[in-house]
């Protein structure tokens, strides 16, 4: 077990490596910087600012100054030349480095503002997909056949079919503005969360819960689901005791895939929404050039991915005994 | 697997399934729940900096405006110069001195305010090290460029410095010396690339944080400011919460205790706050919604000092040939575009410079005239088509291709449909559209990769100089290949002359030659579109679109 | 009987024994599910419409008519408005009223057409039944009949009138003159562009249908371009990505999860580790990082014949492949267990040939459902990307397009309802007959996936 945390932690190392390295070349060999403008500036004050940012440096100092440990620049580390104010800096040091675009922050400080607020709404997001696929999914197995197997059947593949920022159009006329039950965008509290979980959640929810119906309907003709019938035991307590249970497999492997969706899908969602998360950062320092806040926010969704198949690993281990975490899984 | 391991394993997994929940309740429970402000603005994208000297863009502008203040301050609707931290000025006869006498005032850290921090925040606005975008302004003054562009050189540092026309003789004048003569200098003084800075916070935190004193320095709370808000809260993406400015020497007369400035992109979502009440105005409407908004009293768009035109390429074919470029502007149907596209009431141009440039002869490029657009435009068709096949395209000769770009907009992507498929109809031109991101679009454009680019200009002050000086040969801002030695020396004239009536003869004179030469197609002059509560006083259209927010205040409801 | 008729009788039933194989019991459990049978032959519909997009007598997706939106109509179901073609306005001096003399005009100018460009033209009358004070002439717009554009065509024509006119008066045949004058010219390409293939249908449509053309059963937009024909037209597109980028996917995963799976050991895994550092890449920010590194480079990718599109299809599938080859090396992981697998090593046969022949036609259920899963999730992304701007771009129009214009139609102030419905319906019902599909076939092929089948 040790040996195998181990190991996952060395590969994590190296992808967080190789995120870094390939995204700092591809940004850097796309067109146009960071600082260009419908008022071009001076060459000398563009000059300037390449100079402040350490644009003007070669590649590979660039590159050093960005992992760090040591700051290369000219407050840094005093054995590198600098006068030793600020002697560590990097990724290593666990310093993102200044944002481009936004002069008065550094990546630190936006991510900082910005991750609990995604977090809550991913957070949120899942729980919705959950609380309402599991439920359908049940429900759908149990009365498998019925009308109502097909209304929800139908509910959910029509939750995957849309687009999620379509739906989210349609339930802000009808909820917002015909109800004028809940804000249209903004961020100030759970209220401003509700519709931006819901459609950020949807298109999940309906896949939770086809495999919540699946896995439920391979389970409840097997045997252990019999006996515990058979044993007496209220159809509720077997059902999600006894059933469920063992049904959950694959819907924890789905929970990989599942946030990683929602970390994306949060894009736009956040865009409609108005709601300051890092979703609405990811695209614009792409756009913009922004190389810093760029790969920090890669950073960071790289981490969240790899940290989330890593506890699902863990989480099949753990629900499954037969199955240690083998090695090469 | 060990039974200890799964022991860890279950608590570690529990607490990574906490993690989200226990972030979520930092990120709620950080007051994130913030009381409505008396105002709350749409202000496009989050702002750059709070830096005033480094900025450029009309969002900035506003913020800068709410934050500080400079010498003079436009009115809210004649755009006059009004005082502000100057409280008087006077002009020598040759218009190239002025003193202004600088009232008793303060920072919002109650530290005196006086000449002296405007000679340093100009001197600083000067310097290489700041890098500041708007330096240029202040090129009027003699002796700036120079500094600017010498002072790297620590030797002549000082020597330049000496001979820049800013002097304090006292603590309450500020003596400008000009170059040349420049009508606009007063309008200049409220433009915030001129602002004052508090130097001694400014430098504290260069000292005690010299690798991020910027960050340190923004801070609300660090931040030391002169204008009639200051800064409560700032939050990354979401907004700027300001509150009144009680050091303000005008504090009396500021209506709002607190303003936000909201970073909205998306502008269906500003739209939905408004109509939901949560925000008072927003400067750009979706353009698909532009008929159900007219018939509303909140929505009405004026005239605005901008230009929309399309560049074009001259150093390659086809459009190096200038029928062919005439051609083009010619096949260009303003009337249909701007009554059925548009929509808001935009002016067909045939000229760089925008309407409303008072004392200004505005030449247009000649087209048919006629009381009916449509056979105007059919007149304009026919020379447009005997231009192609003068300049040799026909049967044999088939037009090749023609690119043209533009950044990603509803607006610009519905202009740019339209008139490719005018000019597909009319001229049988094929057109391929190339909508790219903005930095690709500037890119292509600075390095001259494209045929035809949607472009515009906005004026900083109501002069056709800084319309006209986009296209001198060697201009930052030309990215079209267009140099024109009679028009650069026209400009240049122009720009040294001392009669106001001469000066803008001669502006008038070079933009005829621009629209003889076409580098550019004009199309339409710009409209505001702000959608405003009818409550807010104090907000008025004007031809700049500047809406200083120390002037606003809530109407009384009416009984 | 005989014990030896009766063995014979035995044999001949038990040769007669026709055992349903395994894709054999698939198939008739497909074809048994009502609904994935449904969903199957609606996605048969919406692929033959889409290929033979040209040849329907729809509106042209691109031309033009500014003013508002415009709701669905139904009555009258067309028009002969269709925008493809050569026009040649004619006024006459005089109003027409003799059906004689109108014929005979018609007749001469058809004449005309033939001779100055060989193709054949029809004439529309413009005016009250009485009383023709105008007639347009029409001609089907070739890109063969001038090497350039239209208006050349237009051109040729009306000098070919000019010739023939005397006076401003036109020689009928069999007799007489009437006072034509030509007010107007125009050619309309209402299809831009288009593969030969594309111009066959064309040609075959003005054949079949001539001018006429289905209204706006669907509405328009505010540029007047009917959202049938767009829907039509651009679901070229979508499939397209969806197909391009499912298959890129498949070819990649498989390949890789089969190589992997088969191999087993140190290659196994090495390869599965790749995979999962793959995985953690927000592959979206990839994507949009190397579309816009496509956009800057478009003229360099387009001298090595790459075009926008293209590159975007590799992009998507490149997305995708993950999952796949992730589940096909568990199944080939599983199947390399198999007997039928040893045997075939033991009588000798390569690792390509076990590969090709006896693992590989065991995946391709797999495979099938997970296309059908792929699709979808595929076009999905299209929309998403063309909403922040980055994905297909004008004039090309693609479902996500439409879509997005979507939410530009719904606002508080007034909901352009026909432009939501109209991709809603569209996009939603053959997203919707791929999952209902996909499960199906997952059903079909149930005895084969085990519980670990679910997925996306």
């Amino acid at each position: 077990m040790t040996r195998f945390l181990v190991r996952r932690a060395l590969w994590f190392l190296l992808t967080v490596w190789l995120v870094v390295s390939v995204s700092f070349v591809l940004m850097r060999a796309v067109r146009g910087g960071p600082f260009s403008g419908e008022r071009a500036l001076a060459p000398a004050i563009e000059a300037r600012l390449a100079e402040r940012y350490h644009l003007d440096w070669p590649l590979w100092k660039q590159y050093l100054q960005y992992v760090g440990p040591f700051d290369w620049s000219e407050h840094g580390t005093g054995f590198l030349g600098g006068d030793g104010t600020r002697p560590f800096g990097g990724l290593l040091a666990l310093d993102l480095g200044p944002s481009f675009r936004y002069r008065d922050f550094t990546v630190n400080d936006i991510l900082a503002q910005s991750l609990p607020i995604s977090a809550t709404l991913g957070a949120l997001a899942l729980l919705v997909a959950l609380a309402l696929g599991v439920p359908a999914g049940i429900f759908s197995a149990v009365k498998r056949g019925s009308t109502l197997d097909l209304l929800v059947r139908l509910a959910a593949t029509i939750g995957i079919a849309l687009p999620n920022f379509v739906v989210a159009g349609l339930l802000l006329v009808f909820f917002v503005f015909q109800l004028g039950l809940l804000p249209p965008a903004g961020w100030g509290g759970l209220r401003h969360l509700v519709l931006p979980a819901f459609v950020l959640g949807l298109p999940y929810a309906a896949y939770v819960a086809r495999l919540v119906r699946s896995g439920m309907l391979e389970v409840l003709s097997s045997d252990f689901v019999r006996t515990a019938r058979a044993k007496g035991l209220p159809e509720r307590i077997v059902l999600v005791r006894h059933a469920l249970r063992a049904a959950i497999l694959p819907l924890v492997t789905y929970l990989g895939p599942a946030t990683a969706g929602i970390l994306t899908g949060s894009l736009v969602v956040e865009k409609i929404f108005a709601i300051p998360g890092t979703g609405s950062h990811f695209v614009n320092s792409a756009l913009n050039r922004d190389y810093t806040l760029a790969m920090g926010v890669t950073l960071v969704y790289t981490v969240l991915v790899y940290t989330l198949n890593l506890a699902v690993d863990l989480a099949h281990a753990l629900l499954d005994p037969r199955l240690a975490p083998e090695e090469g899984a | 697997m060990s039974s200890t391991w799964r022991e860890r394993l279950r608590h570690g997994l529990l607490l990574m399934l906490a993690l989200p929940f226990v972030l979520a309740l930092v990120a709620l429970g950080r007051r994130a729940r913030l009381e409505r402000a008396d105002v709350a603005f749409a202000n496009g994208g989050e702002v750059t900096s709070l830096d005033p000297q480094v900025v450029t863009g009309q969002a900035e502008g506003r913020v800068m405006n709410a934050l500080y203040e400079g010498l003079t301050v436009k009115h809210p609707e004649t755009l006059a110069p009004l005082p502000g931290m100057a409280e008087s000025w006077e002009f020598a006869e040759d218009g190239l001195t002025w003193t202004f006498r600088l009232r008793d005032a303060r920072w919002s850290n109650g530290d005196t305010l006086d000449s002296a921090d405007f000679l340093w925040s100009w001197r600083r606005l000067l310097e290489p090290e700041t890098a500041a975008a708007g330096a240029y302004h202040l090129f009027c003054v003699q002796g700036a460029r120079a500094y600017a562009e010498g002072a790297h050189d620590p030797a002549r540092r000082e020597a330049l410095w000496s001979a820049v026309g800013l002097a304090a003789p006292d603590a309450r004048t500020l003596v400008v010396t000009l170059a040349r003569p420049t009508p606009w200098f007063l309008a200049l003084t409220s433009y915030h690339a001129l602002f004052p800075l508090h130097r001694a916070s400014l430098e504290h935190f260069q000292q005690r944080f010299p690798a991020r004193w910027e960050s340190e320095w923004m801070q609300p709370g660090h931040l030391v400011t002169n204008g009639p808000f200051k800064l409560r809260e700032r939050r990354v993406n979401d907004r700027l919460r300001l509150v009144k400015n009680p050091e303000y020497w005008d504090a009396a007369n500021v209506a709002l205790r607190t303003l936000d400035v909201l970073a909205l992109e998306h502008v269906h979502t500003a739209l939905n706050l408004y109509l939901a009440g949560e925000v008072d105005w927003i400067d750009r409407v979706p353009p698909a919604l532009v008929e159900e908004l007219l018939a509303r009293p909140d929505f009405r768009p004026a005239p605005y000092l901008a230009s929309y035109f399309y560049r074009v390429n001259v150093t390659r074919p086809p459009c190096d040939d200038v029928r062919v470029r005439r051609a083009l502007a010619l096949a260009i149907d303003r009337h249909a575009l701007t009554t059925k596209v548009l929509k808001k009431g935009e002016r067909p141009s045939w000229s760089l410079t925008p309407e409303g440039l008072a004392g200004y002869a505005r030449p247009e490029l000649a087209h048919a005239r006629d009381a009916a657009p449509e056979a105007a435009f059919a007149a304009d068709c026919a020379e447009a088509r005997a231009l192609l096949a003068a300049a040799g395209y026909g049967p044999e000769r088939p037009f090749p291709p023609l690119e043209l770009h533009y950044n990603t907009s509803e607006t610009h992507r519905d202009v740019a449909e339209v008139l490719a498929d005018g000019w597909r109809r009319t001229l049988g031109i094929e057109v391929v559209l190339a909508n790219q991101e903005w930095k690709a679009y500037l890119d292509a454009q600075v390095h001259l990769r494209y045929d035809v680019s949607r472009s515009s200009w906005i004026g900083d002050y109501a002069d056709p100089q800084n319309f006209l000086e986009v296209f001198l040969s060697d201009g930052d801002n030309n990215r079209t290949g267009f140099g024109n030695a009679e028009y650069d020396r026209r400009v240049a004239e122009a720009a040294a002359a001392r009669d106001p009536v001469r000066r803008l003869a001669l502006l008038s004179e070079a933009e005829a030659l621009l629209l003889a030469e076409l580098p550019i197609l004009p199309i339409y002059s710009y409209v505001s579109q702000n959608l405003v509560n009818p409550r807010l006083g104090g907000f008025f259209a004007n031809v700049q679109d500047e809406h200083p927010p120390k002037f606003w205040h809530w109407k009384e409801r009416p009984r | 009987m005989s014990a030896d008729a009766r063995l014979t009788g035995w044999l001949a039933a038990a040769r007669a024994v026709r055992g349903a194989g395994p894709w054999r019991a698939a198939l008739r459990r497909l074809v048994a599910d009502r609904a994935a049978l449904a969903a199957a032959l609606f996605l048969l519909c919406v692929a033959t419409g889409s290929l033979a997009a040209p040849f329907l007598p729809l509106a042209s997706p691109q031309v033009m008519q500014l003013g508002e939106p415009r709701p669905p109509r139904l009555v009258p179901l067309g028009d002969h408005g269709w925008a493809h073609r050569v026009t040649l306005e004619f006024e006459l001096e005089e109003a027409l009223r003799s059906r004689e003399m109108l014929a005979r005009t018609e007749q001469t100018l058809v004449a005309l057409a033939r001779r100055a460009c060989g193709a054949q033209a029809r004439v529309f009358r413009r005016g009250q039944r009485e009383e023709t004070h105008g007639l347009a002439l029409v001609l089907p717009y070739r890109r063969d009949l001038d090497p350039a554009r239209g208006s050349e065509l237009a051109a040729r024509l009306a000098q070919h009138l000019a010739a023939e006119t005397v006076d401003g008066k036109l020689h009928l045949r069999g007799g007489g003159d009437v006072a034509v004058r030509l007010v107007g010219a125009s050619a309309t390409d209402g299809y831009g562009t288009t593969s030969r293939f594309d111009a066959w249908l064309l040609a075959r449509r003005q054949a079949c249908f001539g001018f006429w053309q289905l209204g706006p059963l669907l509405g328009t937009d505010a540029k007047g371009r009917d959202l049938l024909a767009r829907l039509v037209f651009g679901s070229r597109i979508s499939l397209a990505v969806a197909l391009a980028g499912a298959f890129v996917s498949l070819f990649v995963g498989v390949v890789y999860g089969a190589v992997s799976g088969y191999a087993g050991g140190k290659l196994d895994e090495r390869m599965m580790r790749f995979v999962d550092v793959l995985y953690s890449i927000p592959f979206l920010f990839v994507v949009i990082f190397v579309i816009t590194l496509l956009d800057a480079w478009q003229a360099e990718l387009a001298g090595l014949g790459i075009g926008r599109m293209t590159a975007f299809f590799l992009v998507l599938g490149l997305v995708t492949w993950l999952t796949m080859a992730r589940v096909v090396r568990g199944e080939v992981r599983a199947l390399r267990q198999r007997e039928f697998v040893e045997a075939a090593r033991v009588l000798g046969a390569s690792h390509a040939r076990i590969l090709a022949v006896h693992i590989l036609p065991h995946l391709l259920g797999l495979v099938a459902v997970y296309l059908t899963l792929t699709l979808p999730s595929v076009m999905l992304y299209e929309a998403f990307l063309s909403f922040l701007g980055l994905g297909v771009r004008a004039p090309d129009v693609s479902w996500g397009l439409l879509a997005a214009d979507a939410l530009e139609a719904i606002s508080p102030l007034s909901i352009t309802w026909w432009l939501v419905l109209g991709p809603a319906l569209f996009l939603g019902s053959t997203l919707l007959a791929l999952n209902v599909l996909g499960d199906g076939l997952r059903d079909a092929l149930d005895p084969r996936l085990g519980p670990a089948g679910g997925a996306r």
